[in-house]
């Protein structure tokens, strides 16, 4: 078994880590390995800037009294956590990162379909941030990260419209790589990739690009209305003139909704690639996995109205939107039903990767059977806009969606950097974020439902000590968090140089060095055999 | 005319790169359909909501301008759609006269809403216009609102276009826009344009003919 | 001030106890689909081990049957939950007749509650035991919600519109009332006190916050003092509708349209007059938006409520 070596006989040959060296050869790339790259270093950044404002919060929270924070301050503080987790960190997260970096690779492609584009979204994202940074540093901002209605737009006194064109601007970013993933995927596999042959994680990221595409404009043209009401004075939201306040909610959760299954989709397609890693087994009912990302992708588009039950909103229709809401859960459900079918007679290994998998598993099951019960109407009234909302989705968002990054991290960081890290740090983070999330956000569940509000930062001294096992449950996960900067960043140097595939998995990534050539493939890829094609019988080969 | 054909990575063939572009302008299309249909549905409610109000604001605008405008945009779609098609021929010269005149076009069509606005301006329907206010009902301002934030947007998008058509006018006459290999160029750039003027072609009638 | 239970906040009310119990029967279905699952996971990775010999002959990737199965009957089961909710939901929007009405008003950052007597209290609620009570509720602002835990009922408060929330009380005590939406800088101390009084408490405490008028009789005299009467009284030159017998009467407005003749509609009346003019009168009633302040338009509404057929005259 050769270790690491692939003779770098010609320039195209040579790492696309290696080819070139210089600031300018990685700001004007349009390689969408670096791309990747480039946008990883910029979640993170932002990922730790949004775990500082959590972090203030959890600390304030920790007494009854609101004592570190002012009242603005804390306001200011959740609509911060809230801004760059949403759209700088979980929106472009696995999509921007693993989703640039792999599908060409996936694929059998040399690159997405449109390169610049790709490397202009990366830049609109930049520019984005600095606009949020901006409305961060000259003061912040304190209407929520849903900006509702009148009180962004005529009592809020934050720097609301840098936010706003933060986000806009950001969203551009979004349809850019959507648009990019869809038309890469239609027209860029390589001989032999069929639809039935592509890799669920390319189903996911498909379904994803076409949300991205479909329900950001709607959110863009939203917070232009808003943007201008405030700016111009002309009023579309304002009461007074006849404008409803509604309509901004229905519109903004048009969007909103969505933009959580494109936080949660990609989650999926990288869970389905782990799995079968893991088990070095073929994925059990490809089909209704794959046809699952799409319906999920549709019907997210007909449940919008369940953020509003208590809003204002028709009985009729909350009926209706309870229903569909209910909808909704089936395919999530095939999916997680599918994973624990493959592993039935699997083969597995548990490397750190297969343990984010299974933390995945674990806490998204809880937030969706918890975002179930919301759907039920009556139960949403008493806990809406209270922490037990907060807590359902962070169940998704963090115990879902971030988990499933930093098992994509551990899954594929060889085949990116080249190098393999310390198993066995990575198995202790695992432990460690699943522990340390289920004691922060475990507790908000009683909270909710004992009454305690959203944004709030005083509370009756009753509750307490709920907060404070949530506040301790936040270090711990913080911790888990931090250690793979220490172990990663080692492996960058010292860590053992990684094969073209240390797993011994299934997939046209693996096929190639790691880290791969500046150019994919020497030759076109023909594909002949179906996707999970276990057991291979040389891990390194593939034919 | 080159015989040089421009296939960029990934792409293997032209065609291939050809499909891609006429596929991802397609996508960006949608996207643009997104962005107005959500705000349209919007106005749509407005003027179910309220209907006097709405058919009243719509006194206030200039109903001839308009149709002139709707005119206008109409026939510099026309004329794209003539220079996509002389540009599959490979037909330089027309190709620019037709891009040069649909651009032409579009700038007539923002100089007459920017007469219908500074007309408004000076009726004091403005939001922020001193003086008595012609728009006394609160859903009428709102109506007003909707109709200058439409419009507005639409030309924004359209001036984007203009900068697009010039854009390509100068690829083409020098020659780095290769015609007829890279015809798709023009062909994108009118999907383009056609947009904006389908996205006219509802803006029209669900402000102006609410009267 | 709450009796802690761990785990769940006061029962104050029939609905809330409902709840509460279809929150453990959900709770029973989630564990039900969710603890296979944890112990599967586990179940499998410790069997199919890696290196471990096992029999991995005749893995299956495709059972259709399971597939559905396990879709549609989890989901039948939910639909079953669906039904119950949705009919505690629909008794939550249909509050019976005879109700204690009793207007809030949601400001930046504080609740105004007047009962009908013209007792006022700010951030504090009293209401009856065993009384349907019905909360009338406008914002001046942005918006609130009024949310009551130990009673399971929250309403969001929107600008613009007059928004209602009906819960009938069953245990005395002192619960925490909340605001729960988020509305700018003092969110998290937009709180108060609400107390579930018997009927002799109650009855103490009205007398003890009473106020000389009532609110109708407040809105009569503002009545005649912004002029009201000057074109609604039956005398008046100018042709302006009678208002007596008005409330929850329909009433046929210009644009063809019908309406009932509601608190909103009264409200509007006032201060968006040319909203629904009525049919046959001319849209001259100037807006008294900037004239009257929230307090006094509550009034006037509870004045014109009580205008009833030949027992009050308008002069």
């Amino acid at each position: 078994m050769t270790v690491g070596a692939t003779l770098e006989t010609s320039p195209e040959r040579t790492s696309y880590l290696r080819a070139g060296y210089t600031l300018w050869s990685w700001l004007a790339t349009t390689d969408h390995k670096r791309i990747a790259v480039l946008y990883l270093y910029s979640i993170t950044a932002f990922f730790f800037i949004g775990g500082i404002a959590a972090a203030l919060m959890r600390l304030d929270l920790a007494t009854p009294g609101g004592d570190l924070l002012s009242n603005e301050g804390y306001n200011r503080a959740f609509t911060l956590h809230g801004v760059i987790m949403v759209w700088f960190f979980l929106i472009p997260s696995i999509p921007a990162t693993f989703g640039n970096f792999l599908i060409p690779l996936m694929i059998g492609a040399q690159d997405l379909a449109f390169p610049r584009i790709n490397l202009a979204s990366w830049y609109l994202y930049i520019l984005a941030g600095l606009f949020t940074l901006y409305a961060m540093i000259v003061g912040g901002v304190d209407t929520g990260w849903t900006f509702y209605t009148p009180l962004s737009t005529l009592f809020a006194n934050g720097y609301v419209v840098a936010a706003l064109l933060a986000v806009i601007v950001v969203g551009f970013s979004s349809i850019f790589t959507g648009l990019n993933f869809i038309v890469t995927v239609h027209k860029l596999r390589c001989p032999g990739m069929t639809w039935s042959r592509l890799p669920l994680f390319v189903w996911s990221l498909y379904a994803t690009a076409m949300i991205l595409v479909l329900a950001t404009p709607v959110l863009t043209m939203l917070l232009i209305l808003v943007c201008v009401e405030r700016v111009f004075g002309i009023g579309i939201l304002n009461p007074d003139l006849g404008g409803d306040p509604l309509l901004y909610q229905h519109l903004f959760w048009f969007y909103s909704h969505p933009a959580v299954y494109i936080m949660v989709l990609p989650a999926f397609g990288v869970l389905s690639e782990l799995v079968t890693a893991a088990a070095r087994k073929r994925i059990f009912g490809y089909w209704f996995i794959a046809y699952s990302s799409v319906a999920i992708a549709i019907i997210g588009f007909l449940v919008w109205g369940h953020h509003m039950f208590v809003a204002g909103e028709s009985m009729y229709a909350s009926a209706v939107f309870s229903f569909l809401s209910i909808a909704v859960a089936v395919p999530s459900g095939i999916k997680v039903y599918n994973w624990i079918a493959t592993l039935y007679k699997g083969s597995i290994s548990l490397d750190p990767a297969f343990l984010f998998a299974m933390g995945f598993i674990g806490l998204f099951v809880i937030g969706g059977l918890t975002g179930l019960m919301l759907a039920m109407i009556a139960v949403d009234v008493h806990v809406h806009d209270t922490y037990f909302v907060v807590a359902h989705f962070h169940y998704i968002m963090v115990g879902g969606a971030v988990t499933a990054f930093f098992g994509a991290l551990h899954f594929w960081w060889p085949k990116i950097t080249g190098r393999m890290y310390n198993i066995t740090w990575g198995r202790i983070t695992a432990a460690l974020i699943f522990l340390g999330f289920n004691l922060t956000f475990f507790p908000q569940f009683i909270l909710g439902y004992l009454g305690m509000p959203r944004r709030y930062h005083v509370y009756p001294p009753e509750f307490q000590v709920l907060h404070v096992l949530s506040s301790a449950g936040a270090s711990i996960l913080a911790m888990g968090y931090l250690l793979p900067f220490i172990y990663l960043l080692y492996s960058l140097r010292h860590g053992q140089p990684a094969g073209p595939n240390p797993w011994g998995a299934t997939g046209l990534e693996w096929t190639v060095p790691s880290p791969p050539p500046k150019l994919n493939f020497a030759e076109t890829p023909v594909v002949t055999r179906p996707p999970y094609d276990y057991p291979i019988k040389d891990p390194m080969s593939r034919e | 005319m080159s015989d040089r054909p421009a296939v960029h990575s990934p792409y293997a063939e032209a065609a291939q790169q050809r499909d891609a572009d006429l596929l991802g302008m397609y996508v960006f299309l949608v996207t643009e359909v997104m962005l107005f249909g959500g705000f349209l549905s919007a106005v749509s409610m407005v003027r179910v909501l309220h209907p006097q109000e709405a058919s009243s604001a719509a006194q206030h605008l200039n109903l001839w301008l308009g149709s002139m405008n709707t005119a206008v945009l109409l026939t510099s779609s026309l004329a794209m759609a003539l220079s996509v098609q002389v540009s599959r021929e490979g037909k330089r010269r027309p190709t620019i006269i037709g891009l040069c005149l649909t651009a032409a076009l579009g700038l007539v069509f923002l100089v007459i809403k920017g007469v219908e606005y500074y007309q408004e301006y000076r009726e004091g329907l403005m939001p922020l216009s001193d003086g008595i206010k012609p728009l006394s009902k609160p859903g009428e301002q709102l109506f007003f609102n909707f109709y200058l934030v439409g419009t507005g947007l639409h030309a924004l998008h359209l001036t984007i276009g203009i900068v697009l058509v010039a854009g390509l006018v100068w690829g083409v006459f020098r020659s780095r826009v290769q015609l007829p290999h890279r015809a798709v160029t023009v062909e994108i750039v009118g999907l383009y344009w056609h947009l904006v003027d389908v996205v006219w072609v509802f803006i029209y009638p669900i402000f102006y003919l609410a009267r | 001030m709450n009796g802690s239970l761990p785990f769940w906040p006061e029962q104050a009310s029939s609905h809330a106890a409902q709840l509460d119990m279809f929150i453990l029967a959900f709770s029973v279905l989630v564990a039900l689909l969710a603890i296979p699952v944890g112990i599967l996971i586990f179940v499998f990775a410790v069997k199919y081990r890696r290196n471990k010999s096992v029999d991995r002959q005749h893995a299956p990737n495709r059972k259709v049957w399971l597939e559905v199965s396990w879709s549609v009957l989890p989901f039948l089961a939910a639909l079953g939950f669906y039904i119950w909710s949705t009919a505690l939901f629909f008794d939550l929007n249909h509050p019976p007749s005879g109700t204690l009405d009793i207007f809030i008003v949601a400001k930046q950052w504080m609740w105004k509650a007047e009962h009908p007597g013209g007792q006022r209290e700010i951030d504090e609620l009293h209401v009856p035991v065993g009384q349907a009570v019905r909360l009338i509720m406008n914002s001046q602002d942005v918006i609130h919600s009024l949310y009551v835990p130990a009673l399971r009922v929250k309403q969001d408060v929107v600008p613009g519109r007059t928004m209602s929330l009906w819960f009938r009380a069953e245990k005395p005590g002192v619960y925490w009332m909340t605001c729960a939406e988020f509305c700018g800088t003092d969110h998290s101390v937009m709180g108060g006190k609400f107390y579930v009084q018997t009927a002799d408490e109650y009855a103490a405490w009205l007398a003890r916050s009473g106020v000389d008028l009532s609110l109708a009789a407040s809105g009569e005299i503002l009545f005649r003092k912004y002029g009201c009467s000057g074109c609604h009284a039956a005398s008046s030159v100018v042709h302006a509708p009678d208002l007596t017998g008005l409330y929850g009467r329909s009433v046929a407005l210009a644009n063809g349209q019908t309406v009932i003749a509601d608190e909103q509609y009264i409200q509007d009346s006032i201060l968006l007059p040319q909203k629904q003019v009525a049919a046959g009168y001319g849209p001259i009633m100037p807006t008294f938006k900037n004239i009257l302040g929230e307090d006094e338009v509550i009034q006037l509404v509870a004045y014109i409520k009580s205008l009833r057929q030949a027992s009050w005259r308008v002069k």
